[in-house]
């Protein structure tokens, strides 16, 4: 990574730091946006508490689903659940249809408002991307490969622990980024059935009309987003790297 | 295990099979519609709109007769499930259970609802869904098996179209609580349907237009690849709401300083900026995959069509384009099952579409209204996923035939 590329992510990041710190600090930079009077920053919660429990709520649902899809992902590719791998392969590609909103919304009746449906709603939908990637990567380890590990005496646990899991690590990690990712801007429509989170800023922005709301909910998510992206693609890039593989590989 | 599966799949075998194979995924589907059979409710039924309501196991659901037929045969597609390997019975016996429980819930919902009470509402509940996800998932596994070409797939899901089409014009629905709600709102479902198809296909096709310009450009220019790319990267970081909502502010300020802006309808809330933000999210998928379809028709291609004496315009028309198709379609698939998605959140800054019902429906924890603006938005991803790749699949065998 080149130095400007890394001063701009230490920027970035200590901007988010400084921002849901002490947002008023930057009062002076959203007050052209409002008007009537209308208070800049955030007022109703501090942005600081929103920012971990949006970011508190992604990681939970998506260690969960990676725990899930990760296990599902070994179990399908073994000889005893291969009969389950190309219904597996098809629900991946249906359950993409699903928009996520539709997801939360049948979610609210049956658990109610507030976190559960949004940690529902982010489980399932982060399931897929983790799952994809968990098969592609564990069914792209050559035969030949597996052959010389059995070649070396190691048995079936051996070969999934010593051989499969770190050859497909680079594209579980690839799932699990993009999960993330979703799961970001997912979680700021939780806000709708009351979950806490950065979406409650942009929603308060939106019934006072007041733009400047809607910008700093929209910003620090979309930072985090960005950030985490970032850092995600160097743990995988690191991997890939320690098995000697051309970074451009893991798309 | 894998020699097994192998013999059993192979036709013309399963005479001499000596043991009983059972399926794994099977029995995995057959305890599924067990416990929706035994253990959970078929309806729900409520006094009136809003109360929570009381579950009726089928057996209080339906009467004896009908009871019993219902049971009778989703013990028979669980059999099915279990023992039968050819994908051909495994999806008649799916489509046989859908067949029986689709009507039978609107038939329960008849049955339930005392005579004459116009408050009663009754709701499909956690067994029924339960015994749907069985078959569809039996359904969706034999079709997966049956490994079926893009025109296959096409008529399969006509048929399945076709078949939802006629339940519900059949009125068997007609007492069920999501009917009841559609029809107090029949007017305003099909304004929002426009609204909402209008949104995802209008915002696409714009996307296109510019898009694949965009891709060429910076298929050609490479200095302008790596910001185009970076630049639109980072707008589909910004959550959706967010970009809705920030788009209100300059559409506002220009619908109240331009009055051609207002003649032309648009406006601060509304559709407008739904549409400006479906458009941005939309266009990364489009250049992206343009730029990689590109990027991948062979050097000796290109090479072979100058030698030809091809123009750069011949060139492109004719071999680079057809050749990128699949590439671009499948960008496009990406573009339009998100924007189907997507527009839903419309319906949060005064765009309309199925989201009006979601939200609605949420503010009212009315969850049948809820699944009124859920089930057409998923049916419509769903329909268009399988439309789009059979397209796909098309173009790239043509594509193949020209190599």
């Amino acid at each position: 990574m080149s130095a400007r590329a890394v001063i701009l992510r230490v920027a970035a990041l200590l901007l988010l730091v400084a921002f849901v710190t002490a947002p008023q600090l930057f009062a002076f930079a959203f007050a052209p946006l409002t008007a009537n009077d209308a208070p800049a920053i955030y007022n109703q919660g501090s942005l600081l508490a929103l920012t971990l429990s949006h970011v508190r709520i992604v990681v939970l649902a998506t260690l969960a689903s990676t725990v899930l899809a990760v296990t599902l992902g070994i179990f399908v590719t073994r000889p005893g659940g291969r009969e389950f791998l190309p219904l597996s392969r098809s629900l991946v590609n249906i359950g993409q249809t699903f928009p996520p909103i539709a997801v939360l919304a049948i979610a609210v009746p049956l658990v109610g408002f507030g976190e559960k449906p949004t940690f529902i709603a982010l489980f399932l939908y982060g399931l897929l991307p983790i799952f994809e990637n968990t098969l592609a990567g564990l069914t792209d380890v050559s035969p030949r490969t597996l052959e010389a590990a059995r070649g070396m005496g190691m048995n079936a646990r051996q070969r999934l622990w010593q051989v499969e899991l770190p050859l497909a690590l680079p594209v579980i990690l690839a799932g699990i980024r993009l999960s993330v990712i979703i799961s970001l801007g997912t979680a700021t429509i939780g806000s709708t059935v009351a979950a806490k989170g950065l979406g409650e800023v942009i929603i308060a922005g939106l019934q006072s009309n007041n733009v400047a709301f809607i910008l700093q909910g929209g910003l620090v998510v979309a930072l985090l987003a960005v950030l985490i992206h970032d850092g995600l693609g160097l743990a995988e890039r690191a991997t890939a790297r320690r098995l000697g593989r051309p970074v451009d590989e893991i798309a | 295990m894998n020699t097994i599966s192998s013999r059993t799949t192979a036709p013309g075998m399963h005479t001499l099979r000596p043991h009983l194979h059972l399926d794994r995924l099977g029995s995995v589907i057959a305890g599924l519609m067990g416990l929706a059979l035994f253990a959970s409710p078929f309806v729900t039924y409520r006094a009136n709109r809003i109360v929570s309501g009381e579950g009726r196991m089928l057996f209080d659901a339906l009467p004896p007769a009908g009871a019993l037929i219902t049971i009778a045969v989703v013990l028979g597609v669980a059999l099915c499930a279990v023992l039968a390997h050819r994908p051909l019975v495994r999806l008649a016996a799916a489509s046989l259970g859908l067949c029986v429980i689709f009507p039978a819930v609107g038939f329960s919902a008849g049955f339930v609802t005392p005579a004459g009470n116009g408050f009663a509402r009754v709701s499909p509940a956690i067994g029924f869904w339960l015994l749907a996800l069985a078959f569809a998932l039996l359904a969706a596994d034999a079709l997966t098996r049956l490994r079926l070409g893009p025109w296959g797939r096409l008529v399969a899901l006509s048929i399945a179209a076709g078949a939802l089409t006629l339940l519900l014009l059949s009125g068997a629905w007609g007492d069920l609580s999501l009917m009841k709600e559609y029809a107090n709102r029949a007017d305003s479902f099909w304004r929002e349907a426009r609204q909402h198809l209008w949104l995802a296909f209008g915002s696409m096709l714009a996307a296109c237009l510019v898009g694949l310009p965009l891709g060429l450009a910076s298929h050609r220019v490479p200095a302008l690849r790596a910001a185009l790319l970076q630049g639109l990267s980072i707008v589909q970081t910004i959550p959706s709401i967010a970009l809705f909502g920030i788009l209100i502010a300059p559409l506002g300020f220009l619908a109240a300083n331009v009055p051609l802006a207002a003649a032309l309808g648009i406006r601060g809330i509304g559709a407008a900026p739904a549409f400006i933000a479906l458009f941005l999210y939309s266009l990364l998928p489009v250049v992206a995959n343009t730029m990689a379809g590109l990027c991948q028709v062979p050097a000796d291609v290109i090479e072979a069509a100058r030698g030809m004496g091809m123009s750069r315009r011949q060139r492109l028309v004719q071999i680079e384009l057809p050749l990128a198709l699949p590439v671009i379609l499948a960008g496009i698939r990406i573009v339009l099952v998100q924007n189907l998605g997507l527009a839903t959140i419309a319906a949060l800054i005064g765009g309309g579409g199925f989201g009006t019902f979601v939200f609605q429906g949420i503010g009212q924890t009315a969850i049948d209204l809820v699944l009124l603006g859920a089930i057409p938005t998923v049916a419509l991803s769903f329909a268009a996923a399988i439309i789009l790749d059979a397209v796909i699949d098309l173009t790239r065998r043509g594509a193949h035939d020209r190599d």
